[in-house]
């Protein structure tokens, strides 16, 4: 077990350093209500983060991060241009790996940047990686925006689009999806039965609950418009598993992006999006590289980022989790700012993670 | 010391964990009264009957305060996190059968599947502001599902009992909860989804990974596993 007090030692340093950079130093409350929390992130954090009960307040979680509560403060108050910075204790629940700590420090940084988000984004990387210069980490980036630009752009219905950005987080939810959609898999009997049927409210039996039976009449007409549009074409999903898998150096990935747009032009946008982010992480001083770059990075963990992405990795431990980790999630702030959205991105470092690295040399 | 074994303290459970011990040639003896928690088996010495509810089988269990357990598999997987390291799965008892299930209501007709459950949630979302509730107790075992098989924007409620209830009285859309005929269930008005089964659960003979043993519980321990093993 490592000295606590040596680890909220290093937290200060590495928040003094953000400080440095311009960020103003925040804190936020250890309990959090939980509803804002289950309602972004699901009931799946319950699988991940402390609930407790109190009497007045109802239920609240132990803080799990920082980026939800300071995100939600700044949209409540400014939502302009602002950079905070913070440091402090967070707490996960560890079901599956009961070897990791179920509490530790974060340091972090969050930039609300109304303007060029490609200097946003390397600015937080580059304040990162700069403070970690001497551990010997691996710096992983990638782009989620990619898929999502390509989803949007994709020629079906809105509802189908629409479902697949609701589950681009949840790969295999997602596959399924595509696979339904490309006609790969077949309809499941029960539901071509109910299409087939002239009058499926007829014997539907007793009404009960709150979801009316208007609601299912609208989810029929929405099942018939799905059966009555076209299958995605095979070459469409085959460009889609292409940009999944791109992936190595970035100037390389770069490239083959640009391959993948001449037949997805609808990708243009966002591939030019991160074109700019390298150019201004390069203008940082960074070597290229020395970056890996993957479309999919953080897909199943790193559920509100929307764009750029990147963790920094130990490659000598390799079952550490990530030093530092962190991205752009505009569109969470516009959903904890009730329409109103600044562009946002931040990251995090475990300064219980750098001083055991520091300590090995 | 001696070899503890927890055994469910009433009903069909403990009957036919009675039963069970009968079949195996060890007759399950009350311990003095009729109502005493405890007891012996006849035909072995060093055992000693702890009677328990099937509920707290699990947590005795893990702690290792008994080093054999009966109760439910759908029990030990819900109460216990990361349970294969703590008890193992020693006989299946072929008893005290059950399926936890997820059900919703039969007049659903465009709800089959939990694709189609997913997809109903986030319709339900949009249109109620909050999410799609499922009433049931088995927490753990029910998020679990519903996230491996990517269904979201729903919500469990605590139901500690009469769960099938829970719908016609507004308190939930949907519930996940033990079925053995699927009667009950009907009764409510509800269906099961077709690939809405959780867990098929039956009656199991747990021993506990951590429990203390002398050299002389260790003997009976192995009569006691030998004993269970044979048909």
């Amino acid at each position: 077990m490592q000295n606590r007090a040596a680890i909220r030692k290093e937290a200060l340093r590495l928040r003094s350093l953000f400080e440095k950079k311009g960020a103003q130093p925040v804190e936020t409350d250890i309990l959090q209500p939980a509803a804002a929390l289950l309602d972004l992130y699901g009931e799946d954090i319950r699988a991940r983060a402390f609930v407790t009960v109190d009497s007045q307040k109802g239920e609240l979680m132990l803080r799990p991060d920082f980026t939800v509560p300071v995100a939600q403060m700044h949209m409540e108050h400014g939502a302009e241009s602002a950079c905070y910075t913070y440091a402090g204790e967070v707490f996960r629940r560890q079901n599956e790996c009961r070897d990791r700590p179920i509490e530790y420090f974060q340091v972090g940084i969050e930039l609300f940047h109304i303007g060029n988000p490609a200097y946003a984004d390397a600015r937080v990387f580059s304040s990162i990686y700069s403070m970690l210069g001497n551990l010997r980490l691996k710096p992983a980036i990638g782009d989620i925006g990619i898929l999502m630009s390509a989803v949007e752009g994709l020629s079906t219905i809105n509802r189908r689009k629409r479902a697949l950005m609701r589950h681009i987080w949840r790969p295999g939810r997602f596959r399924t999806l595509l696979d339904r959609y490309s006609g790969r898999m077949p309809v499941p009997n029960s539901r071509a039965e109910l299409l087939a049927s002239k009058d499926p409210m007829s014997n539907a039996g007793q009404v009960i609950g709150l979801r009316t039976a208007s609601e299912i009449t609208e989810r029929i007409e929405a099942l018939r418009e799905d059966a009555a549009t076209k299958p995605l074409p095979e070459h469409v999903i085959e460009l889609l598993d292409e940009i999944l898998e791109v992936g190595g150096k970035p100037e390389a990935s770069l490239k083959r992006l640009r391959e993948i747009e001449l037949d997805m032009p609808v990708i243009v946008p966002a591939v030019d999006g991160l074109e700019k982010r390298l150019e201004a992480i390069e203008n940082c001083g960074i070597d290229l590289n020395a970056l890996v770059f993957e479309a999919s990075y953080g897909r199943t963990q790193m559920e509100y980022y929307d764009g750029f992405v990147f963790g920094f990795y130990s490659e000598r431990h390799s079952e550490m989790p990530p030093v530092a980790s962190g991205g752009r999630y505009d569109a969470l702030t516009r959903r904890l700012g009730r329409g109103r959205m600044v562009p946002a991105v931040g990251g995090v470092i475990r300064p219980g993670l750098t001083l055991e690295l520091e300590r090995e040399g | 010391m001696s070899v503890k074994i927890g055994v469910p303290s009433k009903g069909r459970l403990m009957e036919d964990a009675f039963k069970w011990f009968g079949l195996k040639g060890l007759k399950a003896v009350h311990g003095g009264l009729e109502r005493e928690y405890s007891g012996t088996l006849d035909g072995i010495l060093n055992v000693e009957l702890v009677m328990l509810s099937a509920g707290e089988i699990p947590r005795e269990l893990s702690v290792g305060r008994i080093h054999f357990g009966i109760t439910g598999m759908d029990l030990v997987r819900e109460k216990l996190g990361l349970w294969d390291r703590r008890v193992v799965e020693t006989v299946k008892l072929e008893f005290g059968h059950a399926d936890l299930v997820i059900a919703v209501p039969s007049f659903w007709v465009d709800v089959n599947t939990l694709d189609d459950l997913d997809a109903a949630a986030a319709a339900f979302r949009r249109r109620h502001g909050f999410r799609l509730r499922i009433a049931t107790k088995y927490h753990r075992l029910v998020r679990e599902f519903l996230r491996n098989h990517g269904v979201a924007d729903y919500q469990l409620v605590d139901s500690q009992g009469a769960t099938e209830g829970a719908v016609k009285n507004e308190t939930a859309e949907a519930i996940a909860d033990i079925t053995t005929t699927g009667v009950t269930l009907r009764a409510n008005h509800l269906k099961i989804l077709e690939d809405g089964v959780v867990l098929k659960s039956q009656a199991m003979m747990y021993r506990a990974l951590c429990a203390e043993t002398s050299d002389e519980d260790k003997a009976t321990l192995n009569e006691l596993l030998m004993r269970f093993k044979q048909n």
